[in-house]
């Protein structure tokens, strides 16, 4: 009996090296995305953007334009007098009415029979404007007197033919404000024997997913909606396009085609889906929008862009004693998700080290800039970079060792923070250990710094970083949850319907692993249904590092239902105890003693084609056990947090700036490992984002402009230049998590450029405190040619 | 409408004749007039390689190719590609090890590896690197593309 029992756990799926489940397919060219998506009928169209940062629209004449052959139509606001603000902060009209604030503003749009018809058309759209004073930067738009960006009600016309007003004027450009407060920072600071202060600037970055953005919109005879949409949010965009429409929400139909990269890019609506959709419907014809890299660049939202104040303390023991953070995010002309990121960052100042007093306060600042959005670690980049910093500048303030200090102040499993963020399962303390002893990193320490004054300029350095992120969902919308729908066929073979989407991750294997394991089938069996709102249940969309732990769980939930009816069934049929039963290698089977009672399939088949049929469908919604944020930011967001150190070994050439990143070892604490090919593939692939971010990537931003929109100028990592990567996993079995497992999607990219930040610091002993670390930047900094961020708002 | 030239190449292995636009690209005449999409646009300027295509045996990002110069080569796009033996090999190798994500730079890498492969079958992994420096992964980080060309390299001695 040990031996079948065994070999039954031999089978097991979890921790696996399992293969994407659409790889062959995508390596083979077959692969269908967006942009190799044609409906018969289709036109193609292009958005004519401002070419000013900020003005009035006087005029747009659209004559000639519309008079081109090939044109089928040419839309402005006046057009579409009832499109609906959208956005967060439904600040910002699709195709905008009389004022542009930022380049990259919409003001025309055609459909046209081919891209270079409509391309053509959009230079014959003449709009005549009267330039208003910009806002280049969070400080000018503080000042007194600064021109107000939205100064006006931006209201609209529903179906009812009322106007309501959706974004009330203001009288400064202060778009979002956050303020967050646990204990008596003052009496933290009294009780100091250190206080330390830094200003931090973290700079513009870009997602550049590989596939550009895109959308298909299409009209049925009845004034159905379809849509083809890379969006990461299908059952929240719904919703919002029945909104602009102002139509039943059911009347809308979202198919994802697989998606060329996410990384938090379409977790909002912009205004090219809306706008192909008014050109839809103004033709009665299928319209295929199509962005250009160069668009890409200038009209898909950037990482937000953050002037970060924090003063910190600690005693002589080592004890955190208070944090105060203020910020200024750059949220630009108009409000997504970028203004929200201190639900996260506040929690990274809270709660990442025990700290009793902690004040934290941004401002979202509306600037003529390009607009923030989400992107992959959510704040938690800024926020850890200014963090880590710390913590190795208190470490030394004090003598104290900077593993040591890190280790005092640390969270431990079964704590409970200020903010009520509840550490069920926490390996923090593992995580930091692993990784120091696997980089040798306190001995790296003491001997870089030994060669600060050396003669030879080529310096290394290693830097240490950890991280706080949620891994069991986050609370934001009302709900949090994910719908499964499993169908058993009568071959035994699974269809699983899930609401979770896959942008790359792996999600449809994993989850697919997680049913397999239940049902005791192969993976060869199931086929995943995860693209079409029509068929999918409910989902609140791909983001916060959730769809594992959340679609995980509501899968692990259907398969169990499926299991428990093919029990009774079979327990009926064969005059046992359904508890004497288990599924294995597609047999019902003894679970004492393995052996077989009947094929799966048979079962099913007696079942489906009886006098008294039934199928084997199941559905199943999860609801993570997590809470909403109270007034006051406080409150249990996440089911789960995932936690993570990771030590960055670089090498630095003194006399040229250069900062080459040698090794990075990463320990993380992710639950479980269950599918290992897809969780390393996770991690690499962050680590690398988060050394972009520190090393090479810059959206450069010059008087609102983006000025290197395209990959010549905006450098990604290239493969030569990647680190060796050591990856520990930690293995904390959450116990609400699908088979123990955590969110990783983000965590990865969280901490390298605080731990490259440190390391800088270890190898020549110059603290930089803007990013990024471009040879430039290094060279200016190590040679007393930098200024540091300075904190000069006058409000 | 601008003039067309005919131009007459083999695609895939196939003899091809086709009436292109004097200033179409190779890429858009492969996706648009062909219906070979396998092959992406993801950056238009050389920058990227997801475009990456075979021209007599070279690796090329064919958006900066003009159509009209397939005149008379062998072009091989990725669906031609995994019908040879390197190709089979390559997309085995991109599976096993992990190599694919959202997988829209597959296609050119998978290219520029058939290439790296016949002209360097013995390549080491920094030789790799190097090997597909001009193709953009967003996703990966790189290293499991290496692991699946240092497994094909395997595979194909």
């Amino acid at each position: 009996m040990d031996a079948i029992v065994k070999s039954r756990a031999d089978d097991s799926l979890i921790g696996k090296r399992i293969p994407k489940m659409d790889a062959p397919e995508k390596a083979s060219g077959k692969t269908r995305y967006i942009q190799d998506i044609n409906i018969p009928g289709q036109l193609y169209a292009k958005i004519l953007r401002s070419t000013e940062a900020h003005a009035k629209i006087l005029s747009i004449d659209t004559s000639a334009a519309k008079a081109l052959r090939g044109v089928h139509a040419v839309i402005t606001a006046a057009d579409v007098p009832w499109q609906r603000p959208i956005g967060v902060a439904k600040d910002h009209l699709p195709l905008k009415r009389d004022r542009v604030r930022s380049p990259r503003d919409e003001i025309a749009a055609v459909a046209a029979d081919s891209e270079d018809i409509a391309e053509a058309a959009l230079k014959l759209i003449k709009v005549k404007y009267e330039r208003l004073p910009t806002v280049k930067n969070v400080e000018d738009a503080l000042k007194a007197g600064a021109p107000i960006l939205h100064d006006e009600d931006l209201a609209w016309t529903r179906p009812d033919g009322k106007t309501e007003v959706l974004h009330k004027r203001s009288g400064d450009n202060v778009a979002m404000t956050f303020d967050y407060a646990q204990g008596d920072v003052a009496q933290g600071e009294a009780d100091s024997d250190v206080v330390i202060e830094d200003v931090f600037w973290l700079h513009y970055v870009t997602h550049c997913c590989l596939g550009v953005s895109g959308v298909i919109a299409e009209f049925d005879a009845g004034d159905n909606l379809l849509l083809y949409s890379n969006t990461q949010v299908p059952f929240l965009h719904k919703r919002e396009f029945a909104e602009q429409l102002g139509i039943d929400p059911g009347r809308i139909r979202i198919i994802q085609p697989p998606i060329g990269g996410g990384f938090g890019s379409k977790l909002d609506i912009y205004p090219f889906e809306p706008i192909a959709i008014f050109l839809a419907k103004a033709t009665k014809r299928p319209v295929k929008l199509i962005f250009t890299r160069e668009e890409e660049f200038v009209a898909s939202p950037t990482r937000q862009p953050v002037l970060l104040k924090l003063k910190s303390g600690c005693r002589k023991d080592g004890t955190l004693t208070f944090r105060t953070v203020e910020t200024l995010h750059d949220n630009g002309a108009y409000t997504s998700w970028g203004a929200t990121t201190p639900f996260v960052m506040m929690q990274t100042f809270s709660s990442l080290y025990r700290v009793a007093n902690c004040d934290y306060r941004t401002r979202a600042i509306y600037t003529n800039n390009p607009y923030a959005g989400s992107f992959r670690g959510y704040g938690n980049l800024q926020a850890t970079f200014a963090v880590e910093a710390h913590m190795d500048k208190l470490a030394e303030a004090i003598g104290m060792d900077s593993l040591e200090f890190r280790l005092k102040n640390a969270q431990h499993q079964g704590e409970t923070t200020p903010q009520g963020m509840q550490f069920k399962s926490c390996g923090f303390q593992e995580c930091l250990r692993t990784a120091a002893a696997r980089s040798d990193y306190q001995a790296k320490q003491r001997s870089n710094r030994e060669k600060w004054h050396d003669k030879n300029p080529i310096k290394r350095g290693a830097g240490i970083a950890s991280m706080l992120h949620v891994g069991g969902g986050a609370k934001i919308y009302p709900s949090d949850g994910c719908g499964t729908i499993l169908k058993i066929d009568d071959f035994a073979h699974v269809t699983l319907i899930t609401g979770a989407s896959e942008i790359g991750q792996g999600s449809e294997t994993v989850l697919s692993q997680l049913v397999c394991e239940e049902l005791g089938l192969p993976l060869s069996v199931v086929t995943v249904v995860n693209n079409d709102t029509d068929i999918t249940p409910w989902d609140v969309g791909v983001h916060a590092s959730r769809t594992t732990f959340i679609a995980g769980n509501s899968a692990i939930g259907a398969a169990r239902k499926a299991k428990t009816k093919i029990f009774a069934a079979a327990a009926e049929k064969f005059e046992r105890a359904a508890d004497s039963l288990d599924l294995h290698g597609g047999f019902v089977i003894d679970k004492n003693t393995g052996d077989k009672i009947i094929e799966l399939g048979k079962l099913i088949r007696s079942l489906h084609f009886s006098d008294k049929a039934d199928l084997v469908m199941t559905s199943f919604y999860y609801e993570p056990p997590s809470a909403h944020q109270d007034r006051n930011f406080k409150g249990d967001v996440s089911a789960a947090y995932a936690w993570a150190t990771q030590v960055a070994e670089i090498e630095i050439d003194t006399q040229t700036g250069i900062v080459r990143l040698l090794k990075v070892t990463g320990a993380h604490d992710v639950g479980r490992v269950l599918n290992r090919l897809g969780i390393e593939g996770q991690i690499e692939g962050g680590i690398v984002m988060g050394q972009g971010y520190a090393l090479t990537e810059n959206l450069i931003v010059e008087d609102n402009v983006v000025r290197n929109p395209n990959f010549r100028d905006y450098k990604l990592v290239t493969a030569p230049e990647i680190p060796d990567m050591d990856i520990s996993f930690i293995e904390t079995m959450d116990g609400e998590g699908p088979q123990g497992a955590k969110g990783v999607g983000e965590a990865p990219a969280i901490c390298v450029a605080a731990a490259v930040a440190n390391a800088i610091y270890n190898a020549t002993g110059v603290r930089i405190y803007a990013l990024p670390f471009t040879p430039e930047n290094v060279y200016r900094a190590l040679h007393g040619q930098s200024k540091a961020p300075i904190w000069k708002p006058l409000t | 409408m601008s003039a067309t030239v005919d131009i007459t190449f083999k695609l895939n292995g196939v003899e091809r004749r086709v009436a292109v636009a004097a200033q179409m690209s190779a890429l858009d005449m492969l996706r648009d007039q062909i219906g070979l999409t396998g092959t992406k646009y993801a950056c238009g300027e050389g920058e990227c390689g997801a475009c990456t295509i075979r021209v007599d045996g070279l690796t090329v990002n064919s958006c900066l190719m003009f159509a009209v110069d397939c005149d008379g080569r062998d072009v091989v796009t990725i669906e031609g590609l995994v019908t040879s033996p390197i190709g089979e090999a390559l997309r085995k190798s991109f599976t096993k090890n992990g190599a694919v994500q959202c997988g829209f730079c597959t296609p050119g890498l998978m290219v520029q590896a058939s290439h790296l492969l016949e002209q360097h079958p013995h390549a080491d992994r920094s030789e790799i690197q190097r090997g597909i420096e001009g193709n953009l992964c967003r996703c990966t980080g790189y290293k499991k593309i290496v692991d699946a060309i240092v497994d094909a390299e395997i595979n194909a001695a």
